[in-house]
């Protein structure tokens, strides 16, 4: 199994972090990872993107041109990175803020309210977990148990008493996601 | 409201405020609330009211301002970082007729840059350097600059800077007031109505000075807020800025017609 | 060993830098790799090994704290980008000349100037033909991976102390800033005054009370004298080429064209052989770990062995394509596949190129 993941959207969206906990998640259930994000001002109140492959091989390039699944949070991202999901491959995306849907034949398509959901819950800082929700529900990549081990490495000590309510976002996440076109 | 149309709006004499001539029409890089974009338009206005617009030559240098060169309508020059002063020095000796200028952070001119920045000051060339304090790196991220106050968190000094491990902050414009090149030099903000003023004024004294062939150097320190930096709302960092880096690097002139001030 | 971690290549680097004993790191912040000096000042091993952490006023003084602290047989280490690396070039010959050994760690981004902060491979040059000036060379190693960005720390101060001669660690944006997992090397104690004393005779740590002071310098104003240092150190050169070469080569028995490719490009050309494997085309990958010296011994090798054809890919307009050449000597074809200024090729680039500048050409 090999499963390689753009992650795009705001900077502040939790894009980096969500890729982290995949990653995380991955290196609990044995497995290989890689996390390659966008960085430097390019980012500076404009986009961030991330590249994480989960994979039981040793992972060749961590920089990629086709993508198995598109997770994506804003327009500029959909612009950018729709066309390059593999023939047959997801993309999953939140339809608050896109104002050009979108529009592949060829590819699975699914939404997750996740912005709505979050704000609904009173804490937009649990947004990442509701979509890494949505995603995990339509590819079940790594257990439940090993995301929040992964949780649990990837946070500080202090913040662990916040796993439980990112459980219940992941929980929110798998309930909420919509397809919107199967191949 | 509703039977009021926008061409009854925009008519001369409604006129409050305008893009300054000399900036491009390309959107400022900087981080909303940032003194950068509010420094560059003053410098700009300054060279438009003195008639200089085909007479000026500035240099950019390595920081959040690297791109200036985008902004500024004036010819440009983008120098290595920490090198504008030196690139400046040859540009006004080759066209000693020019208003020539650079534009630096505390990084730049106060770090990797102290040496070039010293003895331009030093050699009075008859430059302007228009000098960002900020205390921090913003460009890279906010790693500790030569002026990053005692105690002040950035990423290389996340706990604090510690001034037993990583030295003290460099008070770099009372240090080049010292010197005999430096005819002007002064302590600036841009952060209200009333500081922009002010630094205005003395942004055209010192190229006054230059167009009046003044025997020195005019260096304007401007103490400047970096939100992202700080990781601070605009509003925010600009009470931070009044109430820790004033008390450190008070505004007010430092050095007139070539004597320092008291 | 160790437990598993999640880590940037640079945040890896920065741990194995106190993890290797290191004595000292001095520094300038600049992207992509300012990670490592703000790990540094996070984890505070002044306080636990001891070891110096110095936020420097530019790369010009680092690479000259390094001659200093070098000097006096510690352990010590920088980290930059190529602008700063350019920057270090006068240092770097002084301290080459010196025999003075260090570590410095070029993070590449794209160029020339200012350039741009993403990955780039385009100072292989600068890095293995020496950089500043006069006749030296640096032991230059390549880390493709997270881990190897921890693994090549010991292994290159232990290349630089054995050699009296700075070693470098040329890795690139991307593998700075990816996330992989990482599995440390257990900690190495910092030496004791007394054992670099004993160790490094040379060093200039205060006059032996029954010996003689030592002079670290790379001036001789005979020149009888300086030609007489320089085969010396020539000399040093042919043993690290005669001793030090590293490279991984991947399905190389069987096949008819090989990739040549380190660091971020290696990784990607790993997928593209398998993609040409998949199309029946037998193609291996031949990955230098030292960039100098170089692997010349094992190319002439796969050239002997039946090889047809190679292509250097490389982030660069064709740098280490040049010594892939020198090595073949014309017996087959060899081409350069790259993008510059630090785009990154896609494996199926890598692919296309094979096929049209190799195969098909
Ligand atoms: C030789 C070299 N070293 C390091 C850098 C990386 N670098 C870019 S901007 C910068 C610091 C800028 O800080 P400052 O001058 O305070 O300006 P600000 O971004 O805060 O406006 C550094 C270290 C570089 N470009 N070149
Ligand atoms: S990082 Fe700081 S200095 Fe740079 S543009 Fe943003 S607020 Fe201004």
């Amino acid at each position: 199994m090999t499963e390689e993941i753009i992650i795009a959207g705001f900077g502040g969206q939790g894009v980096l972090s969500m890729g982290k906990i995949l990653a995380y998640s991955g290196i609990m259930q044995d497995q290989e990872v890689s996390w390659m994000p966008s960085y430097g001002p390019e980012m500076r109140g404009g986009t961030a993107n991330v590249t994480v492959i989960v994979s039981d091989e040793r992972i060749s390039s961590p920089i990629l041109r086709a993508y198995d699944t598109a997770i994506i949070l804003n327009q500029q991202s959909m612009d950018k990175f729709e066309p390059e999901v593999k023939p047959g491959g997801t993309l999953l995306y939140d339809p608050n803020g896109i104002s050009r849907h979108p529009s592949r034949k060829d590819i699975n398509i699914f939404k997750v309210e996740g912005a709505k959901k979050a704000a609904e819950m009173g804490n937009t800082k649990i947004f990442n977990m509701i979509v890494l929700g949505a995603y995990l529900k339509i590819k079940p990549i790594v257990k439940l148990e090993n995301v929040v081990k992964g949780l649990k490495k990837s946070l500080p000590e202090r913040h662990h008493k916040l796993i439980p309510l990112n459980e219940d976002a992941i929980l929110l996440g798998m309930k909420n996601v919509e397809v919107v076109q199967e191949v | 409201m509703s039977n009021i149309a926008i061409k009854d709006i925009i008519k001369p004499e409604n006129l409050v405020y305008q893009k300054t001539k000399l900036m491009t029409d390309k959107p400022l890089s900087y981080c909303p609330g940032c003194g950068h974009g509010t420094t560059h338009r003053l410098i700009m206005e300054v060279i438009e009211e003195l008639g200089k617009e085909h007479e000026s030559i500035g240099v950019a240098p390595v920081g959040c301002s690297v791109l200036a060169y985008e902004f500024m309508n004036v010819d440009m020059q983008e120098a290595a970082h920490g090198r504008a002063p030196a690139l400046a020095t040859a540009i006004k000796r080759l066209w000693p007729d020019h208003l020539v200028f650079t534009y630096q952070g505390d990084g730049d001119l106060a770090a990797i840059g102290t040496a070039e920045t010293i003895h331009a000051c030093n050699r009075g060339e008859k430059i302007v350097i228009i000098f960002i304090n900020n205390g921090i790196y913003g460009m890279t991220g906010g790693q500790m600059a030569p002026t990053t106050l005692p105690g002040m968190k950035t990423s290389t000094s996340p706990y604090g800077r510690d001034v037993e491990l990583m030295g003290h902050p460099l008070k770099i414009t009372e240090l080049v007031a010292q010197l005999p090149g430096t005819y002007y030099v002064t302590r600036q903000a841009v952060h209200t109505p009333s500081a922009v003023r002010k630094a205005k004024r003395a942004i055209k004294k010192a190229f006054q000075n230059q167009l009046d062939n003044a025997p020195g150097l005019s260096f304007v320190e401007v103490v400047s807020n970096c939100n992202s930096g700080w990781k601070m709302n605009p509003v925010d960092s600009n009470i931070w800025m009044e109430e820790n880096m004033f008390p450190f690097y008070p505004l007010g002139d430092i050095k007139l017609e070539g004597r320092l001030v008291k | 060993m160790g437990e598993l971690k999640l880590m940037k290549g640079n945040e890896a680097l920065a741990e194995a830098i106190i993890r290797a004993g290191t004595d000292g790191y001095f520094g300038y912040p600049i992207t992509p790799q300012s990670e490592v000096l703000e790990y540094l000042m996070a984890s505070k091993p002044w306080e636990t090994t001891g070891m110096v952490v110095l936020q420097a006023e530019s790369e010009v003084a680092s690479i000259n704290m390094l001659y200093g602290g070098g000097g006096t047989g510690k352990k010590v280490v920088t980290s930059s980008s190529s602008p700063g690396i350019s920057l270090m070039q006068e240092g770097l010959s002084y301290i080459a000349g010196a025999e003075i050994p260090i570590l410095i760690v070029n993070v590449v981004r794209g160029g020339p100037g200012l350039g741009d902060i993403q990955p780039a491979q385009s100072d292989y040059f600068q890095s293995t033909k020496g950089g500043g000036h006069g006749d030296y060379r640096l032991i230059v190693l390549a880390p493709s991976s997270v881990q190897e960005m921890a693994d090549f720390v010991p292994v290159a101060y232990d290349l630089a102390f054995k050699y009296r001669n700075p070693a470098m660690i040329l890795s690139d944006g991307a593998i700075g800033q990816m996330m992989e997992k990482v599995e440390f090397f257990e900690p190495v104690p910092r030496l004791k005054d007394e054992e670099v004393k004993a160790r490094y005779p040379w060093a200039t740590n205060g006059k032996p009370v029954n010996g003689e002071r030592r002079i670290l310098t790379s001036l001789d104003l005979d020149p009888q004298k300086l030609e007489d240092h320089n085969h010396h150190i020539q000399e040093k050169y042919r043993k690290i080429e005669e001793n030090e070469v590293r490279y991984e080569a991947l399905q190389c028995d069987d096949a008819d064209y090989i990739l040549v490719a380190y660091g971020t490009s290696a990784r990607v050309s790993l997928k593209s052989v398998k993609l040409l494997r998949e199309k029946g085309i037998k193609v291996g990958l031949l990955r230098p770990i030292t960039l100098w010296p170089f692997c010349t011994k094992k190319i002439r090798e796969l050239v002997g062995q039946g090889v047809k054809g190679f292509l250097s890919v490389e982030m660069s307009a064709g740098q280490m394509v040049e010594d892939v050449r020198l090595a073949v000597n014309g017996k087959v074809k060899v081409e350069h596949f790259g993008r510059l200024g630090g785009m990154i090729h896609s494996p199926e680039e890598v692919v296309e190129a094979l096929e049209q500048k190799i195969i098909g050409g």
